[in-house]
């Protein structure tokens, strides 16, 4: 798959998976696993360019004796997602155009 | 393997890595161990569900810019407080100097075209003396005095020979320092520009 196409999807994905309640790095691994299998390396990857773009926040919160990384959506976060959506719905149009000869013949 | 073997491994490979990344992910890995232990796991299991440590270190290796693993290396200097209060305490000091300096390379440049303009002085004299010269030998040769009028004619045409030469020397030497303003002038520029930009 093309590269920036992949990574805007997973970038959408992580976001996603942190949209309605702040998670961490093997919830967001569990969640997305049904849907995409990331690599631990891969996800902090992601998680640090979100990071950097000011698409989420982290904090260091305590749990179980241990300190774990959470991590935050924010508004640039959220409007990520709906530029996202309003990509694929470009991207489906041109999809239906490509295919539309197999249409066609069905 | 057990967590500590591998976060140690882990670091180890990664040691082309700015210090800062290193803990950041080290922390990153054992945060994901310790969840899967907490799921029930143990803690080989939770070590070998990470995936081996090569694997990991090459990847993240090969994700990393060439610039940030060459940067652990040399790391940005940058002032502290204490360099910082020297720099403006030295300022009595270094300051005259710097000008000084700049003076000094200023006034080489200056005598550098004031020994070409003087070339040109020269060849500008010569070049009056010539017609000036034979005119005046003329009238001398006129009034009487034919010696002195040779002599003087003959000075004019040395010195219209003498000015023909040095015409030559003189375009070569302007040439030459025009050449020599255009090599430093960039550089002078460059430093500045850099100066301002830091």
């Amino acid at each position: 798959m093309d590269i920036q196409l992949k990574r805007g999807m997973l970038d959408a994905c992580v976001l996603a998976a942190i949209k309605s309640k702040d998670s961490y790095g093997y919830q967001i691994i569990k969640e997305l696993k049904p849907y995409v299998v990331l690599s631990e390396s891969t996800l902090y990857t992601i998680l640090k360019r979100l990071e950097n773009a000011k698409m989420l926040t982290v904090r260091t919160a305590e749990h179980g004796g241990r300190l774990r990384k959470y991590y935050h959506i924010t508004e640039l976060g959220l409007k990520r997602i709906e530029v996202f959506k309003e990509e694929w719905e470009e991207i489906m149009l041109i999809y239906r155009f490509v295919t539309r000869e197999e249409h066609e013949h069905e | 393997m057990n967590k500590q073997a591998f976060l140690a491994e882990l670091r180890k490979g990664l040691s082309g890595l700015p210090r800062d990344d290193i803990e950041e992910r080290v922390s990153f890995y054992s945060e994901m161990i310790d969840d899967r232990m907490e799921e029930g796991l143990s803690e080989s299991e939770a070590v070998s569900a990470i995936g081996s440590v090569d694997t990991i270190i090459s990847q993240i290796t090969a994700d990393t810019p060439p610039t940030k693993l060459a940067g652990e290396k040399e790391p940005k200097k940058r002032f502290g407080a204490w360099e910082t209060i020297l720099f403006i305490l030295g300022s009595p000091v270094w300051l005259p100097l710097l000008i000084a300096a700049f003076a000094v390379f200023l006034s080489l440049y200056v005598v550098l075209w004031s020994v070409i303009i003087s070339l040109w002085a020269v060849f500008g004299s010569l070049i009056a003396c010539a017609p000036g010269g034979i005119a005046a030998g003329i009238g001398f040769a006129l009034g009487g005095n034919g010696f002195t009028g040779i002599a003087m004619v003959g000075a004019g045409f040395v010195c219209a020979g003498l000015a023909i030469f040095l015409f030559f020397g003189c375009r070569a030497a302007t040439k030459g320092i025009f050449s020599l303003t255009k090599k430093i002038a960039p550089g002078i520029k460059k430093w500045f520009v850099k100066k301002e930009n830091a």
